[in-house]
């Protein structure tokens, strides 16, 4: 038996893929915690038109930072924490495959976040261009935005790492009998996630890059007066972008697919075309970048490229609402918290999809671009997609990762409160950006003061819920009713043949897959 | 049926007693909204393309809606009638052919039905050709610039709306805020009723966008281009429309409002004649070779 090290050498040192994964975990929900905190400071100042706590500088910050922090602090270490646990056990490989580096892509990302943090401290205060970090106003910034780019470049190295793991561990560490096309969708989805991690995340770094070095060392790739072009960074930044909107939701898509058969008792429908649906967003995730760009005045010809290849990825994400719909027809369901998650994620996601259609096409865009309808737009993929995703994945693996059963009454208080405060508050931003209401705004003319005060107050409820998330989570760590191996009725997957909690090394000896 | 629904989701019925106290207390701390008019899509629109864009937008969502309210039915009705505590067996097909491929083409038709008046009124929205008039904005830190460029007019236009009805730190004594808090200018922009204006877009620091609701679309000023956009305000549509930035632009984003008068043709002909030759000479120049360039846009449709 391998030694088992104790104290923070534990952490500090750990190679161990459990432990990384549970690493991961407890930044990303921090990082959740932080953002969060971020978003009510914006929510607080939008409550009554007028400027009450923060001055218009101050809510840039907040509004810059809450999305850099949840985008890469929360939403994509908290996949790769689910990639950790999982999918070495999920293949049935003892470890990942490049067990230092997995160190390594853990340990530096404390460090990149708490450069991004402390650069609120600096003069100017930290990034307030906004996540996008638009040129030229990027490039107004003050130092806070260099702390900003050198954290990039480390959240960026942490990610290609991790995402070099996955993928040398999924095709290589598989099981004996267990081809790609029996490996469960959480793995097939995060392998997909890898390869979009690798082909986008130089690209970024090369956007913010130039960034830097027209800010310092005289060059004007996105200065027009130096011959630049401000729309030169848009283009950059968005072939990444996109993709990078996939990166935080295909894995979401793995966990909700391992859950909904659990509990529908029936096995997933259409495995291959959930797998073909995944490669196929993937791949149209390269070619659409430019509607987040169709105000800046493309010509005709591109405009009409964008607004097609866009609307084609209804087509591979139809597939997959249908497919899970398939598996829950006729299932006998049971409705655990991880099943409820899950099947608020479908529905939620349904609304975010079908208004992601309705802002690909490029006339009625012009209305839509850059107001409140985009950013409840995106609250309905990334947050009841992507996080709400996570929290079922937590309540579902939690029993096997910590050996005990989390209590289900207050999973379900946690469960109802998120999603009902969640609805009130991003449901009326689609009215406020119909309406008119731009987005990234500090203040508003007061035809939008009554969706805002349902906005911010369904925000402070969102976010005093998540307390109750956290009380839940520590209590399973400390005790609780045993879990079984199993832990649901006869679920499918080779997690389940191990015990809870799982041990610190498991399948030393190699399981075999028929 | 709503006891149904909570043995479906095992709620315990105090859970939806705390849950029911939970909304009304809600509904009681913001009831005073009740009241007050909500706005919850486009506002009227005083173009003829606003009105299709309208238009459009409703088909577009109506499809959407269709779309949502089957997948709806379809997964409350598995949620009632395939669950374990009404003792369903559950069945075992993981494929069917024909289900995979009715649902990859029907999508494609429906994608098809709305791309069709999409493209139609992109090409339409997109030609800026035979304008009767053309202004070019120019987006600041942060206020607008409007030259009306065969007219000798140009003007900068700045927010009106006084400082200390922003600002309201200081709770004890709030300034009440007006009817168009932050929707004021000083400078108003002058159109005719009927013509179609041209407008010409850049910035001269960071990135704007032009936008008043009202009259349609958005487009953005991007320092070193020169965008396009039209518009042409029905001859009936005379009054006042207000508009704002949609681009981050910096501290001063949400303080750069859009005010634009749509006049008869004889008042706006009084209004050009009163507001002449207020353009600099140094302007003129500048904004003469720009125009005189033949790479006007690196951008636009021609």
């Amino acid at each position: 038996m391998a030694h088992t090290p104790t104290g923070l050498k534990r952490w500090l040192m750990s190679t161990n893929h459990k432990d990384i994964g549970t690493l991961y975990l407890i930044f990303s929900l921090s990082m959740l915690f932080l953002g969060g905190a971020f978003a009510l400071v914006i929510r607080a100042e939008l409550f009554e038109p007028g400027l009450q706590y923060v001055d218009p500088h101050f809510f840039n910050q907040m509004t810059t930072v809450h999305a850099l922090v949840m985008v890469f602090g929360a939403v994509m270490p908290g996949f790769v924490g689910f990639a950790n646990w999982m999918i070495p056990l999920q293949v049935g490989a003892p470890d990942m495959a490049l067990p230092r580096l997995n160190n390594f892509s853990f340990w530096i990302l404390p460090f990149a976040f708490t450069l991004l943090i402390s650069s609120f401290f600096v003069p100017g205060g930290a990034p307030a261009a906004g996540w996008t970090l638009y040129a030229p106003l990027t490039i107004q910034g003050g130092m806070s935005v260099d702390m900003a780019i050198v954290a990039i470049h480390i959240m960026g190295v942490s990610s290609i790492m991790g995402a070099i793991n996955v993928i040398v561990t999924v095709l290589n560490m598989r099981a004996p009998g267990m081809t790609l096309m029996k490996m469960p969708l959480f793995v097939w989805t995060w392998l997909i996630t890898a390869f979009l991690l690798i082909a986008v995340m130089p690209v970024f770094a090369g956007a913010v890059t130039m960034l830097l070095t027209d800010r310092h060392f005289g060059t004007a790739f996105f200065d027009p007066a130096g011959g630049g072009d401000p729309v030169l960074y848009q283009h950059i930044f968005w072939f990444f972008g996109h993709p990078e909107v996939y990166i935080m939701i295909l894995p979401a898509f793995g966990i909700i697919s391992a859950i909904i058969p659990t509990f529908a008792r029936k096995p997933l429908f259409g495995y291959s075309s959930m797998v073909f649906a995944t490669a196929a967003i993937a791949f149209l995730s390269f070619i659409v970048w430019a509607h987040h760009m169709f105000t800046v005045g493309m010509p005709l010809q591109g405009e009409l490229f964008f607004m097609y290849s866009t609307m084609l990825i209804a087509v591979p994400t139809g597939v997959k609402i249908f497919n899970w719909l398939s598996t829950m027809w006729r299932g006998s369901m049971t409705f655990e918290t991880p099943m409820l998650y899950s099947i608020a994620v479908v529905f939620l996601f349904t609304i975010g999809g079908l208004s992601g259609i309705m802002l690909a096409i490029t006339p009625v865009d012009f209305q839509y671009h850059d107001t409140y309808f985009v950013v409840a737009h995106f609250h309905y993929v990334l947050f009841s997609g992507a996080v709400m995703a996570m929290m079922g994945g937590a309540y579902y693996w939690l029993p096997k990762w910590t050996g005990h059963m989390y209590n289900e009454t207050l999973g379900k208080w946690h469960f109802w409160l998120t999603t009902i405060f969640f609805n009130i508050t991003f449901f009326p931003q689609h009215f406020l950006g119909l309406a008119g209401m731009p987005r990234r705004y500090a203040d508003y003319p007061i035809q939008f003061t009554e969706f805002n005060q349902w906005s911010s107050v369904g925000a402070f409820g969102l976010g005093i819920s998540q307390l109750l998330f956290v009380y839940i989570i520590v209590q399973t760590v400390r005790g609780g009713e045993k879990a079984t191996d199993e832990v649901w009725e006869n679920p499918e997957g080779l997690e389940w043949t191990v015990p809870s909690p799982a041990p610190f090394h498991t399948f030393e000896e190699q399981p075999t897959v028929k | 049926m709503v006891l149904n629904f909570l043995k479906v989701f095992q709620l315990k019925k105090h859970i939806l007693q705390v849950l029911l106290t939970l909304s009304a207390l809600l509904m009681t701390t913001i009831s005073h909204v009740a009241v007050a008019a909500y706005e919850y899509d486009f506002p009227e629109q005083k173009t003829q393309i606003g009105r299709e864009l309208t238009d459009l937008h409703h088909f577009v969502f109506y499809v959407c809606l269709a779309i949502m309210v089957f997948v709806t039915i379809w997964m409350f009705a598995s949620i009632f009638m395939h669950r374990k505590s009404r003792g369903v067996e559950p069945a075992n097909f993981s494929h069917s052919t024909t289900l995979e491929i009715i649902w990859t083409a029907v999508p494609v038709l429906i994608l098809i039905v709305m791309a069709i008046p999409a493209t139609k009124m992109l090409i339409k929205m997109e030609d800026t050709t035979k304008s009767d008039i053309t202004i070019k904005v120019t987006g600041y830190q942060w206020k607008w610039q409007y030259e009306y460029l065969a007219d000798n007019v140009d003007f900068y236009s700045t927010i009106s709306t006084p400082r200390d009805q922003i600002d309201q730190y200081n709770n004890d004594a709030p300034v009440p805020q007006g009817e168009n808090y932050l929707q004021e200018t000083d400078n108003h922009v002058v159109i005719p009723a009927g013509k179609k204006v041209r407008i010409l877009l850049t910035a001269n620091d960071v990135i704007h966008a032009w936008w008043v609701p009202k009259l349609g679309g958005k487009k953005d000023a991007i320092p070193g281009y020169i965008n396009e956009m039209w518009i042409r305000a029905d001859e009936d549509a005379i009054g006042t429309y207000r508009g704002r930035c949609a681009e981050l632009c910096g501290k001063d984003h949400a303080f750069m409002p859009i005010v634009v008068d749509v006049v008869s043709q004889e008042d706006y002909e009084t209004w050009l004649a009163a507001n002449a030759d207020t353009a600099s000479d140094q302007i003129k120049s500048v904004a003469a070779a720009k125009l005189a360039q033949p790479k006007q846009s690196v951008a636009t449709t021609e």
